[in-house]
């Protein structure tokens, strides 16, 4: 008893620690740092700890620092309520959504069987859809409730844009929960150990749509309307600063990292790697004794499994700095007239292939 | 359902777009009023940057105009220097050297290439490709580095001079153009490949802000924006001035007059500039760089030391402003957003007693409405970066 509960407990200690204390901060200097290398340019490398500016890693450091002592300002007529709030909102979910992915297999350690998912639910991809749309709340209601024309404006589009995407993406998947036959992350992640059986190769055309709406539903560019800053100023966190701005940020880049573990998960294998089996690695570490080469074995698959996630948001930096942003009413068009068709015939075109096999 | 939308209570949203907001690069406020994310009336309020200049002229010597002229259309000053050069001369009757003409066009279309360059990577910029944009920066930044090897600025000029110019060009400049240019193609096809056949860049593009020929006309729309609109009117064509009939270069012109013939005008003419520069220096013959009157153009320091005559001129001219003949004068020039046109009247006093700058991105400014009403919000962005208002210029 007390011991499910260390593991639950340091496996919930691993995710945050990973998303929080590594995935958060880091990724706003790759952001930097990436789109530096892009653009010809230098990127981050000013701030510094007595002359060390370790390539511009403090950066992180001296925002956050920044942004906590700036003035926590709520304008006149806000909801203050509501604006509090909806950071939170849009904060939480992605890092909830995050328990039901798993970033490793299952592992018999010292007779102890070791499930490396914080809850290995049975509708796991149900349960990363309800919370993924619950983050949408918080964007409606940052850019409703701060009394601002461009905010109201950013909170609409988001509202729309959130409706249209989470019909296609949720479609888009369904191709391969037919394939796998289940809704449990751990086990179709589980089903991908031969190369060939990635989801990727499954469901290419549901890989595609699902990576569409994975970005479109992270509202990163080209799909960033709601904070199109030369249209409407900062979209929906116009009027937030301080540490609920920095939440916001937060928000959108746990997103990407959670939204990347479950591409990861659906379509490039899980923690599998490409042409080398489990046995394999587990004969190759056998030297270290049965239980030290499972416990290698599983930090293999975690690296893996972390270098995948790492390739995928890099991917969607990639994507981001190459491409100009859509028109409302084009977005609109994509999802409801292009992507919403296209993820039906892949339900057709899977579901006659499953039943002809 | 109709029942529901005739009694649901709706509102119009008026909203301030400027002076200080992210699409208006200058001081410019827009007054939209939107029916959800679709424009129903746009007002442009300009005025932001009115420095009085045309009332700063008539205080000034005839030279001393020139850093003023800097400051209108501020990414292609050496075009507006020409222009106020050419238009004095006019009046004063002087035939610059051969040299100086050449050496006029060879900076001239270096200022148009920055201003092009800056131009299409600005709307690239705020369309969400950053990329883009700092490829076109980094190309418009040598092109700034050869002028400033030439004047010795990089951003406000003041070149030219009445009857000649500040100084020759330096040496070595032929090739270190030449290695210039080079880069800039390398920019330019790079920057070809990110944005002229991206999908989501023309559709942004495309369709948005037409403008058909004869209401082009008719608003006064002048440069790239008329000839995106299909008709062929350009200065360097029309009414050639300097040496440009001796030049071959050809002036693109678009089918539709939508935003995406604008940027395609635009990429082109920054082909065509260099083509210009690259022929202009291989003709560059030699010879004064200046006009022998030293009534109007200073002679060299070394007459004005060791001779009484051109001391006395010196003096003259500087304490005094040379003395130009009365009459009026109109004169315009290709600038990179159309006809710079510059109306001088001379009393015969050391100073012009009117200096009118026709700018040619107001007439383009004030289409704004006509060209995104009934379009969306995200419209306003391509249409305004592909009009290029200045408002150093629009405003004065």
């Amino acid at each position: 008893m007390i011991a499910d509960l260390i593991e639950a407990i340091a496996k919930i200690l691993f995710v945050f620690g990973v998303n929080m204390g590594f995935f958060a901060p880091i990724l706003g200097w790759v952001e930097r740092k990436q789109s530096a290398v892009m653009q010809d340019r230098v990127g981050a490398n000013r701030a510094d700890i007595f002359g060390f500016t370790l390539i511009g890693l403090l950066h992180p450091l001296s925002d956050t620092i920044k942004l906590i002592t700036k003035e926590d300002f709520i304008p006149a007529g806000a909801n203050k309520l509501f604006h509090t709030l909806a950071p939170f909102i849009s904060l939480t979910p992605a890092m909830i959504t995050f328990a039901v992915v798993p970033f490793g297999g299952q592992y018999e350690i010292f007779g102890r069987r070791i499930n490396l998912v914080v809850a290995d639910l049975d509708v796991g991809i149900l349960f990363v859809f309800a919370f993924a749309s619950l983050a949408t709340y918080g964007t409606v209601l940052a850019g409703w409730s701060s009394n601002n024309n461009w905010s109201f404006l950013g909170g609409l589009r988001a509202a729309a844009q959130m409706l249209s995407y989470e019909v296609a993406m949720g479609l888009s998947i369904i191709g391969i929960i037919m394939v796998y036959g289940s809704l449990k992350l751990t086990e179709i992640g589980a089903m991908q150990t031969d190369f060939f059986k990635w989801g990727i190769f499954l469901q290419p055309i549901g890989f595609i749509l699902f990576l569409t709406c994975a970005i479109a539903e992270n509202k990163r560019a080209p799909f960033d309307i709601p904070e199109a800053e030369t249209e409407i100023v900062a979209g929906y966190f116009t009027e937030y600063s301080s540490m609920k701005f920095i939440m916001f940020w937060m928000g959108e880049f746990l997103e990407m990292v959670t939204i990347s573990g479950i591409i990861v998960t659906l379509f490039l294998g899980a923690w599998h790697l490409p042409f080398i089996s489990d046995e394999r690695l587990l004969s190759l570490f056998g030297f270290a004794g049965p239980n030290g080469s499972i416990i290698m074995l599983m930090m293999a698959n975690i690296a893996t499994f972390f270098g995948k996630i790492i390739f995928m948001i890099w991917f969607q930096m990639t994507i981001r700095w190459t491409l100009p942003r859509f028109r409302y009413d084009q977005i609109m068009k994509l999802g409801w007239k292009i992507m919403l068709p296209i993820s039906l015939i892949n339900i057709f075109i899977t579901g006659l292939v499953v039943l002809l096999k | 359902m109709s029942d529901l939308a005739k009694n649901l209570h709706t509102e119009h949203m008026v909203i301030n777009m400027g002076p200080s907001h992210p699409v208006t690069h200058g001081t410019v406020k827009f007054l939209v009023t939107l029916d959800g994310e679709t424009i129903v009336d746009f007002d442009v309020e300009i005025g932001y940057l009115h420095r009085g200049f045309e009332k700063m002229c008539e205080n000034s010597t005839w030279e001393q105009v020139f850093p003023y002229t800097d400051r209108l259309n501020y990414l292609s000053p050496i075009i507006n220097n020409v222009g106020y050069a050419l238009a004095v001369e006019k009046l004063i009757g002087i035939d610059t050297p051969e040299r100086c003409k050449y050496v006029r066009v060879i900076v001239s279309e270096l200022s148009r290439l920055a201003d092009h360059l800056t131009n299409v990577a600005a709307s690239g910029l705020e369309l969400g490709a950053f990329t883009a944009f700092l490829y076109f920066v980094e190309a418009r930044d040598l092109i700034w580095d050869l002028l400033e090897s030439v004047c010795g600025a990089r951003l406000t000029s003041n070149y030219v001079r009445i009857g000649g110019l500040k100084n020759d060009l330096p040496d070595g400049f032929k090739e270190q153009t030449k290695e210039v240019f080079k880069r800039c193609r390398e920019l330019w096809i790079d920057v070809d490949k990110l944005l002229t056949k991206n999908r989501i860049f023309i559709d942004r593009l495309k369709d948005v802000g037409i403008m058909p020929p004869d209401e082009a006309i008719a608003w006064g729309f002048t440069g790239p924006c008329l000839r995106a609109s299909g008709v062929p009117y350009d200065v360097r064509k029309a009414q050639p001035y300097l040496v440009y009939d001796q030049i071959d270069f050809e002036i693109p012109i678009g089918e539709k007059g939508d935003n995406f013939d604008r940027y395609l005008v635009r990429m082109e003419e920054i082909n065509q500039s260099m083509r210009i520069v690259e022929q202009a220096l291989d003709k560059l013959p030699d010879g004064p760089i200046n006009v022998d009157m030293p009534e109007y153009r200073w002679q060299s320091k070394d007459d004005i030391y060791t001779k009484i005559e051109s001391l006395i001129f010196h003096f003259k001219t500087v304490t005094g402003g040379i003395r130009v003949p009365p009459g009026e004068v109109y004169f315009p020039v290709e600038g990179a957003n159309g006809e710079v046109g510059f109306y001088l009247v001379s009393d015969g006093s050391g100073k012009p007693y009117k200096c009118r700058v026709r700018p040619p991105c107001f007439p383009l400014t004030a289409a704004m409405p006509r060209m995104v009403k009934g379009a969306l919000i995200a419209d306003i962005v391509p249409t305004f970066d592909m009009i290029h208002m200045i408002g150093g210029e629009c405003d004065r």
